[in-house]
């Protein structure tokens, strides 16, 4: 009986237990510190449990809907509506289900860190809560089917994000990155809401399915295109919007940075989703494809250029976090250029999305991974900058082993998960334009050469006497990095195996905008 | 440092009717304009007049922030347990649950000009007061952390 609720209820337990842990946090935080932190694992530890059976579901049974407030899940067209879904629908398709896996891995990585990283702070009750919620607004934005349900729960994800940014007050730096975070993304919030209306004032509908079989391409929609594009691509931190990331980034406390990445995913999901879903072939595809292609280029080599020079070790990470985006903007944008030329989609723009999608779920890995890393060395020395740091490689070799491992996963080395996605972007992307290839390629040597300066000047060279009291990062956080770097080198071991599972069932429902209707719509 | 006896007296004076009019926006959510949000907001001004004529310390004496802090986690808490309950009834997350089961909250709605039924719309009331009581917690707190951090002059 029990068993049979959750299973029917799976992607309203996805958003429902997270969002029930972090209402009754402050609550059980009265009960004591330990009891709290309990709490949040547990709730975190049963949001993954959910989103995998979520995951297994869609995969081996197709795309789940879930209608609110129905008297059935699948009841999504009222018989007495005239066939137009009425009720906020959740439309979790192979997309929406790997992005649900790739958060909430991450979100139980940052959550086992946060119980020693955030150990020294006042307030915890309000920050488990925020981090609980910042949770459900990005499981909430890549699994909702309705336009105006994505503004809230991107809402819910900005205003978390944007009090966990300035939740260290750190003399009022932290504030002044969580203010410029939290005004950006009210105005992207905003220009993703007006798109809403006019989609809403010309087709009488907030269901995607339902826009998208009804959508024309008219000038409102073109203007619609262009700010739902501006605003979910500066969320997501792609040149030239990439402004708020490294104050933001930076000045957050590092768990937060790692679940900030995956935030910032949710928005390039939303992006995805508004192109090949929402519009499909009805855009000019082959013009976005490039826009967004350029937005990807333009993303990995101004970050890593810019990322180069800084000597705040966050700073310099989160301009890296911008390039990395970029190749997940390239992969995806080579792979609508040619979304109307089947043949050419088939011989690489398929290979180019998987890449682009694969891309994502290691980018929130392994960045997650080197922002745990960064906060461990910050917890133990107490400062981010480069030049101050030294020798540290004699007292804390675990976190230096995950650094090694996030390092060589970001530049694209083998055997680890970043050069299994990058090389296949690279293979794709040669046959569509091999310029573009070349540029991705010098930007992963650029990162190489990035994160070899970082790590000589953190663990390398004699123990420094200041640091000379430095030990081991605690126990939780050395579990927290150690299951994201598991991942990082099983999925770089076995690339063909997530592939096959999680990558290629997402590139395709990504692209059959067919299904995702008839999903929600029926038959069609 | 308080303000002159005439406001703390008016203050005195209003709060009660503040409350009612703001729980009579609440309770008639789901009859008349207005709602949970609107009447926790309306409760909320009547704490903010009382803060205002009132010095902070006396304030937290009388109101305690955790006690405000508490009605914010009820009110959150009855909301999703709301929604969740309806799982039980093999229906899914949000559904007006209330409808199908007892006589409370359960009376047809009057078709054409009626003067308004109170039991009726199921789940919806009381969403509302949950709402209510959240809202009115929340600005509260809001507004007595910020009081916190002003500096008396005079």
């Amino acid at each position: 009986m029990m068993q049979e609720i959750i299973l029917q209820n799976l992607p309203a337990l996805l958003l429902a237990v997270p969002m029930l842990g972090a209402f009754a946090t402050p609550l059980i935080g009265r009960a004591g510190g330990g009891a709290r932190n309990l709490w949040t694992v547990a709730v975190m530890l049963a949001t993954l449990a959910i989103a995998i059976v979520l995951t297994a579901q869609v995969l081996s049974s197709g795309t789940v809907v879930y209608t609110f407030g129905a008297g059935a899940a699948d009841l999504t067209v009222p018989a007495d509506s005239g066939g137009i879904p009425v009720r906020i629908i959740f439309t979790v398709d192979a997309m929406g289900a790997f992005m649900t896996l790739s958060a909430s891995i991450v979100g139980l990585g940052v959550m086992l860190y946060s119980l020693s990283s955030a150990s020294r702070s006042t307030g915890q009750n309000g920050y488990y809560a925020l981090l609980l919620l910042l949770v459900v607004g990005i499981l909430g934005m890549v699994c909702t089917g309705d336009m105006f349900n994505f503004f809230v729960f991107l809402e819910i994800n900005s205003l978390a994000g944007a009090a966990l940014v300035a939740y260290r007050v750190d003399k009022g730096v932290a504030v002044e990155g969580g203010l410029k975070y939290a005004v950006l993304s009210t105005l992207g919030g905003l220009l993703v809401l007006f798109a809403i209306a006019l989609l809403y004032g010309q087709y009488d509908a907030l269901n995607i399915a339902v826009l998208a079989s009804r959508i024309q391409f008219t000038p409102l929609d073109q203007i619609a295109l262009v700010m739902l594009l501006v605003a979910l691509a500066m969320k997501a931190g792609a040149v030239p919007m990439h402004f708020w990331t490294p104050d933001a980034y930076s000045m957050a406390p590092s768990a937060i940075t790692a679940l900030l990445v995956v935030a910032s995913q949710a928005s390039l999901y939303g992006v995805f989703r508004v192109v090949f879903t929402l519009y499909g072939l009805t855009l000019n595809y082959v013009t976005i494809g490039w826009i967004i292609i350029i937005l990807g280029v333009l993303s990995m080599f101004v970050g890593v250029t810019m990322a180069i020079p800084q000597k705040d070790v966050k700073r310099l990470m989160a301009y890296h976090a911008v390039s990395q985006t970029g190749y997940m903007l390239l992969g995806v944008g080579v792979g609508l250029a040619v979304l109307g030329n089947p043949q050419l989609l088939d011989s690489y723009g398929v290979i180019a999305m998987e890449g682009g999608i694969f891309h994502i779920i290691n980018h929130a890995m392994y960045k997650g991974l080197l922002f745990l890393t960064a906060g461990a060395i910050f917890y133990r020395t107490g400062t981010r900058n480069l030049n101050q740091l030294g020798g540290l490689g004699h007292s804390m070799k675990w976190t230096m082993v995950f650094f090694i491992i996030g390092a060589l996963a970001i530049a694209g080395i083998p055997p680890f998960n970043g050069f299994a996605s990058k090389l296949m972007i690279y293979e794709s992307v040669f046959l569509f334009n091999p310029l573009l290839a070349i540029i991705a390629m010098v930007v992963s040597i650029l990162t190489l050469a990035s994160f070899v300066k970082v790590f000589h000047s953190i663990f390398m060279g004699p123990r420094l006497p200041e640091y000379a009291e430095v030990r081991e990062a605690p126990t939780p956080m050395l579990i927290g990095m150690g299951l994201l770097s598991l991942l990082v080198v099983l999925f770089g071991i076995f690339p063909q195996e997530v592939v096959d599972i999680l990558i290629t069932p997402a590139a395709s429902a990504l692209i059959d905008q067919g299904g995702y209707i008839a999903s929600v719509l029926g038959g069609a | 440092m308080n303000m002159s006896k005439i406001v703390r007296e008016a203050a005195n004076l209003l709060f009660p009717f503040i409350l009612v009019f703001g729980f009579y926006i609440v309770l008639h959510g789901h009859l008349t304009p207005g709602g949970g949000f609107q009447g926790g907001a309306v409760i909320a001004t009547g704490f903010v007049l009382l803060f205002v004529a009132y010095s902070y310390p006396q304030i937290t004496e009388r109101i305690g922030v955790g006690a405000l802090h508490n009605t914010e986690t009820l009110g959150l808490l009855l909301f999703i347990v709301t929604a969740l309950i309806a799982l039980g009834f093999g229906v899914t997350f949000f559904t007006n649950w209330m409808l199908d089961i007892g006589p409370i909250l359960n009376n047809p709605v009057a078709f054409g000009p009626n003067p308004g039924d109170l039991n009726t719309a199921g789940v919806i009331p009381v969403m509302n007061i949950a709402v209510g009581i959240e809202v009115l917690g929340a600005l509260s707190v809001i507004v007595l952390y910020m009081m916190s951090g002003t500096k008396e002059t005079i």
